[in-house]
Order: C-alpha cells, then sequence, then structure tokens
C-alpha cells in the first residue's frame, strides 16, 4: 500500500514537473491539474443544466399550451414529449447534479481545503472527467438517431426500455443506457480518487475532525455510490442484452422478471438521492459557518448522523415501488425504514439550523443561497413524508405530487446548492469578486419563480394530474380551466426564471473582466484554500504546503481579536 | 380535493391530512426558528458571535428534544400508513363481483361477468377503456399486462396499482357513489401513453342491469 503511495506520488510530481511549459492543450484539454479538471466538469456541467433546462422549457409550453409551435423547437409530438421529459430528468441528476456537486467541487476543493498540492491519482483524474464527456456526448447523439431518443422515463423500466418494439427507439434507448453506464464508470474513478486523497494526503496535522465538512460530505457521497452502483452496472449490463442481442432477464415470457430491474435501479437510485444530498448540505453549512461567523453546532454530531443516513439511505428503496407488484407486506417494512430516515436528516437541518444561534449573520449573495437551501429543502424533506407513508402513497404515487416533492429536493439540491458554491468560491477560482446587487438580483428572479413553478405542480398532483403525459385533453377530470391556468402559471414562471438566468452569464462574464481584485481570503474564512492565491498556482501552495493547527469552523474565539482564525495559523 | 368514490377513499385522504398535520407542524416551527434566527442575529458593528461548540447541555437540548418529537410523529404516522395499506391492500374483503383488468398498448380491456355473475364463462362481457360497475358491491379486479409496465388507477377511487406483462394482481375496490370517472394508465408505457384514458361508469342496480342486458344481447 505504502509503496504504491510513494511511486502515485511521484508521478503526481512529475505532472507538476512540467507545468512551466504547457501549451494550450496539455493546459486546458488534456491537464492532470485538478483546478483545471474540476472546470471541465463544471462548466460541461453548466451546458448539460442549459441543455436540460431548454427541455424543461419545451414540455412546459406544450403543456400549458399543447400543440403549439413551441418557439425555438416546433410542435411537440408524444414521442418528442416522451424523450424530453426522459432526458431532461437523466440530464439533469446524471450531468448536471453529479458533475458540479461532486466531480466539479468535489475536484476543487478537496486538494485546496486539506491543504494537498494535488488529487492523489491526477491521470485518472483526467481519465474520469474524458468519459464523462464521452458519455455526455453519446447521450446527446442518442437524441438525433433514427427514432429519435429513448422515451421511457429515466427510471428506464423494462420491458417498455428493453423491447425495440415497445418503446420504437431501440437505438436511442441503448444509446441512452452506455451513456449512463459510462457516467458510472467516471464517477466510480473520480470517487477512488476523492476517498485515496482525503485519507492520504491531508496537510501535515489536519486530524480527521479538522478536515472542512463540505469535504467529509463529498466522500461520504463518493462511498454511498461506489457501494451502491455495483447492482445497477449489473442490471444495465443485461438491459442492455435484453435490447441488443435478444436475452430475456427481464422478459417474464422467457423466466425473467421486469420487477428484477426496479430493485436494481432504486437500490442505487435511493442511496443516488443523499450522494448528490450530502454535497449540497456540505457546501451549505460551510458557507453558513462562514457568514454567520460561528463554529458549526456539533460538528461531530453532523459527521456520524451523515453516517447513519447513509447507511439508512440503503434500506429504503422499496418505498418507490410499493404499487409496483411487489408483495404488499414488504410495504410495511419499508414504510418504517423511509420515516426512520427523516430522523437524521431531520437532526442536519437541525444543525443547520442552530448553527445561525447567536451568530453575526452576513447576508452575501453565498450566504442567501445558501440560507435558500435549507428554507426550500425543508418542504422537499416534508413532502416526502406523503410519499413514505404506504397509505397515502396509493394516491399521490405517479402524480404531479412526486415530481413536486422530488423538484424540491433536487433543484435545492443542484440549482441552489450550485448557485451557492459557485458564487462562494468563485473569487477563489477567478480571483474576482462577482457584484453582489446582480447576484440578489439574480437570487431572487430564480428563488420566486422556482416555487411558483412547483406549488402550482403540488396542487395539481392533488388533483390527480399522473406524470408524463403529453396532453390531458383525453381525461376529462384533468382538462378543466382551472388545471389549464395552474399548468401556465407554472410555465410562465419558468419563463421568468430562465431569463433571469441571463443575469447571472452577465455577472459571470463582468465580474470575471473587469471585476473587483478577490485577494486571498475575501469572506475572512478559515479553511485553506482561502490561504493561497486566487486563482491558486499550479501546485496550489508552490512556497510549501500548509501545516494545519486547528479545526475549520474557529469563528469569534473568545481569546481572539479578530473573529477568525484560519487553520494553517500557529497558535 | 376531488371527489371520494369509494368506501377507502375517506380512509386514504384522513391519513394524507394526517400527515400534513403532523409534517406541517414541524415544518412551521422549523421554519419559523429560521427566519427569527436570520433576522435576530444580523450583523451588528462591534458585536462579535457567540463561541458554541454544540456539544454542551443547555444548547444540545434545542435540537435533542425536537428529535424525541418527530420520532413520536413518526410513529403516529407509521401506524395510520400500515393500518390503512393493510385495508386496501394486504386485507382483501369477500367479493361480489370479480372482472378482469388487462393493460396493453394503448387500451384497457376490461372483462366483466355476465348475466351468471361468474367470470371466465361464456356470457363475459368484454369492452375497451370503457368500464362498468355496480354501486356498493364488493369488485375484485384480476389485473394484467400484456406488453409492457401500465398502471391501473381511479383517482376518485384513490386506487393504483400496476399491472405487470407474466403476473396477475389481485386488488378491490367498493364504489360509493354513481357517476362517471377517469381511469387513468399511470405508468409510461409508450408513445401511446398520453392517450391510455378510459372511464369508469358506476351504476346503481338497475342501472348496471340494465347494461349487462343490453350488452348481452348486442353480444
Amino acid at each position: 500500500m505504502s509503496e504504491t503511495a510513494v511511486a502515485v506520488e511521484h508521478h503526481a510530481d512529475h505532472a507538476h514537473d512540467h507545468h512551466g511549459s504547457e501549451g494550450f492543450l496539455s493546459k486546458y484539454v488534456f491537464s492532470t491539474d485538478h483546478k483545471m479538471i474540476a472546470m471541465q466538469y463544471l462548466f460541461t456541467g453548466m451546458g448539460m443544466a442549459v441543455i436540460g433546462g431548454f427541455m424543461a422549457y419545451v414540455f412546459r409550453m406544450q403543456l400549458a399550451f399543447p400543440g403549439i409551435s413551441v418557439p425555438g423547437f416546433g410542435q411537440v409530438s408524444p414521442g418528442e414529449y416522451n424523450a424530453l421529459v426522459t432526458n431532461h430528468g437523466s440530464i439533469m441528476i446524471f450531468w448536471v447534479a453529479m458533475p458540479v456537486l461532486i466531480a466539479a467541487f468535489g475536484n476543487y476543493c478537496i486538494p485546496l481545503m486539506i491543504g494537498a498540492d494535488d488529487m492523489v491519482f491526477p491521470r485518472i483524474n483526467r481519465l474520469s472527467y474524458q468519459i464523462f464527456l464521452l458519455s455526455a456526448v453519446i447521450l446527446l447523439l442518442s437524441l438525433f438517431v433514427q427514432g429519435g431518443g429513448f422515451g421511457g422515463a429515466w427510471t428506464a423500466y423494462p420491458p417498455l426500455s428493453a423491447v425495440g418494439d415497445y418503446n420504437q427507439t431501440s437505438l436511442g434507448a441503448s444509446m441512452w443506457l452506455v451513456a449512463v453506464a459510462l457516467e458510472f464508470v467516471a464517477f466510480l474513478l473520480g470517487g477512488i480518487n476523492f476517498i485515496t486523497t482525503l485519507m492520504n494526503s491531508r496537510a501535515p496535522g489536519m486530524k480527521a475532525y479538522d478536515i472542512p465538512l463540505v469535504c467529509w460530505m463529498i466522500v461520504i457521497a463518493s462511498i454511498l455510490f461506489m457501494l451502491s452502483v455495483g447492482p445497477l452496472i449489473a442490471g444495465a449490463v443485461m438491459l442492455l442484452f435484453d435490447q441488443t442481442i435478444g436475452t430475456g432477464f427481464y422478459d417474464p415470457a422467457r423466466g425473467g422478471d421486469p420487477i428484477l430491474w426496479q430493485h436494481l435501479f432504486w437500490f442505487f437510485g435511493h442511496p443516488e438521492v443523499y450522494v448528490v444530498l450530502l454535497p449540497a448540505i456540505g457546501i451549505t453549512i460551510d458557507i453558513i459557518a462562514t457568514f454567520a461567523r460561528k463554529k458549526v453546532f456539533g460538528y461531530k454530531m453532523m459527521l456520524y448522523t451523515t453516517v447513519a443516513t447513509g447507511v439508512l439511505s440503503f434500506f429504503v428503496w422499496a418505498h418507490h415501488q410499493f404499487l409496483a407488484g411487489i408483495d404488499p407486506r414488504m410495504a410495511n417494512v419499508f414504510t418504517v425504514t423511509t420515516l426512520l430516515i427523516s430522523i437524521p436528516i431531520a437532526e442536519l437541518c437541525f444543525v443547520i439550523i442552530a448553527t445561525l444561534y447567536g451568530g453575526s449573520i452576513r447576508l452575501t449573495t453565498p450566504m442567501l443561497w445558501a440560507l435558500a437551501f435549507m428554507a426550500e429543502f425543508l418542504i422537499g424533506g416534508v413532502t416526502g413524508i406523503f410519499l413514505g407513508a404506504s397509505g397515502a402513497d396509493i394516491y399521490f404515487h405517479d402524480t404531479y405530487f412526486v415530481l413536486a416533492h422530488f423538484h424540491y429536493t433536487f433543484y435545492p439540491i443542484a440549482i441552489i446548492g450550485t448557485f451557492a458554491a459557485f458564487t462562494y468560491w468563485f473569487p477563489k477560482m477567478f480571483g474576482k469578486m462577482m457584484n453582489d446587487t446582480l447576484g440578489k438580483i439574480h437570487f431572487w428572479g430564480t428563488i420566486i419563480p422556482f416555487n411558483v413553478i412547483f406549488i402550482p405542480l403540488f396542487v395539481l398532483g392533488m388533483g390527480g394530474q399522473h406524470r408524463r403525459i403529453y396532453n390531458y385533453e383525453h381525461f376529462p377530470e384533468l382538462a378543466g380551466e382551472g388545471m389549464y391556468q395552474l399548468r401556465e402559471l407554472a410555465t410562465y414562471a419558468l419563463l421568468v426564471m430562465l431569463a433571469f438566468q441571463l443575469v447571472f452569464f452577465y455577472n459571470c462574464i463582468a465580474s470575471w473582466m473587469r471585476g473587483k481584485k478577490a485577494g486571498k481570503n475575501p469572506w475572512e474564512s478559515n479553511t485553506l484554500e482561502w490561504t493561497t492565491e486566487s486563482p491558486p498556482p499550479h501546485g496550489n501552495w508552490p512556497e510549501g504546503l500548509p501545516n494545519v493547527y486547528r479545526g475549520p469552523y474557529e469563528y469569534a474565539h473568545p481569546d481572539r481579536e479578530q473573529d477568525y482564525w484560519p487553520q494553517n495559523e500557529p497558535a | 380535493m376531488i371527489d371520494q368514490a369509494s368506501t377507502y377513499a375517506a380512509d386514504i385522504d384522513n391519513i394524507i391530512i394526517w400527515v400534513a398535520v403532523l409534517a406541517g407542524f414541524w415544518f412551521f416551527v422549523a421554519e419559523g426558528v429560521f427566519f427569527w434566527l436570520i433576522l435576530k442575529y444580523r450583523a451588528k458593528p462591534g458585536v462579535k458571535a457567540q463561541y458554541l461548540e454544540g456539544h454542551e447541555n443547555h444548547v444540545k437540548k434545542w435540537v435533542t428534544w425536537p428529535h424525541v418529537g418527530i420520532l413520536a410523529f413518526d410513529f403516529v404516522i407509521i401506524v395510520m400508513a400500515i393500518m390503512v395499506w393493510y385495508d386496501v391492500k394486504q386485507q382483501l374483503p369477500e367479493p361480489d363481483r370479480t372482472i378482469r383488468v388487462i393493460g396493453q398498448q394503448w387500451a384497457w380491456t376490461f372483462q366483466h361477468p355476465g348475466q351468471d355473475n361468474q367470470l371466465d364463462t361464456d356470457d363475459d362481457i368484454f369492452t375497451v377503456d370503457e368500464l362498468h360497475v355496480e354501486v356498493d358491491q364488493t369488485y375484485h379486479f384480476l389485473l394484467e399486462a400484456t406488453d409492457v409496465l401500465h398502471s391501473f388507477s381511479i383517482p376518485v377511487f384513490r386506487i393504483k396499482q400496476d399491472a405487470i406483462p407474466g403476473r396477475t394482481i389481485t386488488g378491490w375496490f367498493e364504489a360509493t357513489q354513481t357517476g362517471e370517472y377517469d381511469v387513468q394508465c399511470a405508468e409510461i408505457c409508450g408513445i401511446g401513453h398520453g392517450v391510455m384514458a378510459a372511464r369508469v361508469h358506476i351504476e346503481d342496480s338497475d342501472g348496471h342491469a340494465a347494461w349487462v342486458a343490453s350488452a348481452a344481447t348486442a353480444q
């Protein structure tokens, strides 16, 4: 083990030796620098978010104004509608939430926050991004092949996903599956890197409880991902065989079972929720501690609770399948485990809320995003109880209530969490401050429409509106005037929200070009990434790696004049 | 909420309301405390934040006690959920009549017993996208699918059950009022998922008998 580590360090150093003479390709495209790979993940993820957002725009327009020729797309056929909702879901989870939250901020923050010069395996890191990029290209190409993109929902339940005659997009379905499988490979490679780096490359003096929570969260998320994804990759291979060479793993006529896929998918799929949730919680708690000038309330409690959440998350998957034809007695077991997971999740929320107590709160743009994460995620958490309670799920299953519920979890995670992290680390990444006024305009222009989009969808779900229907005209109970008004309201709010994203892109470019210089530590934060230049040079601390003397959250220490105490400052 | 047209619709709505009350209570407490703290502890010049570890007992209790409360509320919700679930899904009452429901891309086929009230006899009545049931009668349905997954859903009954090729899943309902309502397919089943709509016609006993008689002569 130690020999490997030495060999690897040697490689890493070797890679750094050449950083003076880098050309464009080796610096920006084939870089092994964790910061550049983070940027690649970040910008690829943001590009995919634009595509996924465009898809949402197209199908929301179709839902509000059925049959309309959508500007920029044209008329939406039922097949296209299915492909749009399927790929919107797949993209936002696998090609936006994961690359941005875990890969981009994991890659950027972990080495900088634990005081390492790079990841332990820089070339594996580069390979991880390249495979990820390949997966994204395959997914996007699948939308343009004969028959169109896969339209069997992001959960890809067989037999619909397995048989070309049923889904009518056999090539699109196979490409979708290959893209998802490659994406998993990319994140397995990335996860190995995160875990090994956190274990082995911490700065001298940094003990386990001196690690910033965001690093812990990303690493615990990576462990959850690695433990849960195996069954799904096996399932995906079986599904690919069913699609392409005619096996019958999921075909009941030939001894297979369609429910098998659902178990494999959700055994991965539910921990996956926590895989993306934990980094967002880590980002939130770090930002709140910084801007409340407070020590995190119960650091160890938070860490242990996270581990408990992770363990418990492996025992709740069948709550997605209450009505799927599993033995009805099984629902009782999974109702208990599902409601029990509300305890550690509530604990995480309480810790975040309690951290505000006695603070000195500065409402900067990143702080607003972090607080909004908490306020909105609570709605997602509470509405989940309706679905976890088996009796209530009989009605809500497969309705827009489910859809609104998970958007109230995933949107705070993937969008609000990302904006929090992006606005917080922007000064470090680009060396410039973002414009705070534009940042706040963008914040309110995103948060208010977000609620106006999804609260009507809760109401529609309670009215019995089921999911993945391109036009409700065939359902008299769902075709009433009031229902259409709610759909239109949600669509208008989406248009407003998308328009406000232009403010964000303008702010990024304008601030990057002529923003105020950030300096090393604009937020007066304690963690190590703020002790080097902004942006950090290749190797992060050219004059030597920092030493660590204390935990990351020593704000407002009574023995000190200054209200922060950087981790690397000798006592 | 929409019409309640089955015996257990009110039970399911009740648990939804109870969850709304119990979870809603914690939601408003948490959001209330959260916004109150943000307002109260805004940065003031010259005032330093407090230094708290979060391990001191006098502050820890503010996190510990809500936990006990949540655990108690969870327990109540679990018990109620399982009781409703048991009645709707687990313990099927004796049927007055049995029907067969078959999902295929993209229509529902309903097989009703004919005048002999027995399923799978010569006088069975087959319909497409049109289900006829008699009010105040306990029905068992035998749910099947021929190609992909479908989900048999009647919102006013609050019943929903996935249909799986190769299996027969038995469920039950008893309608409590006459009328005509939507039947949905709630599980995506291909490009025609959006047109896979049916109607349930709930008739009183005379009306149902008349329909059975007319369907028998039509055949």
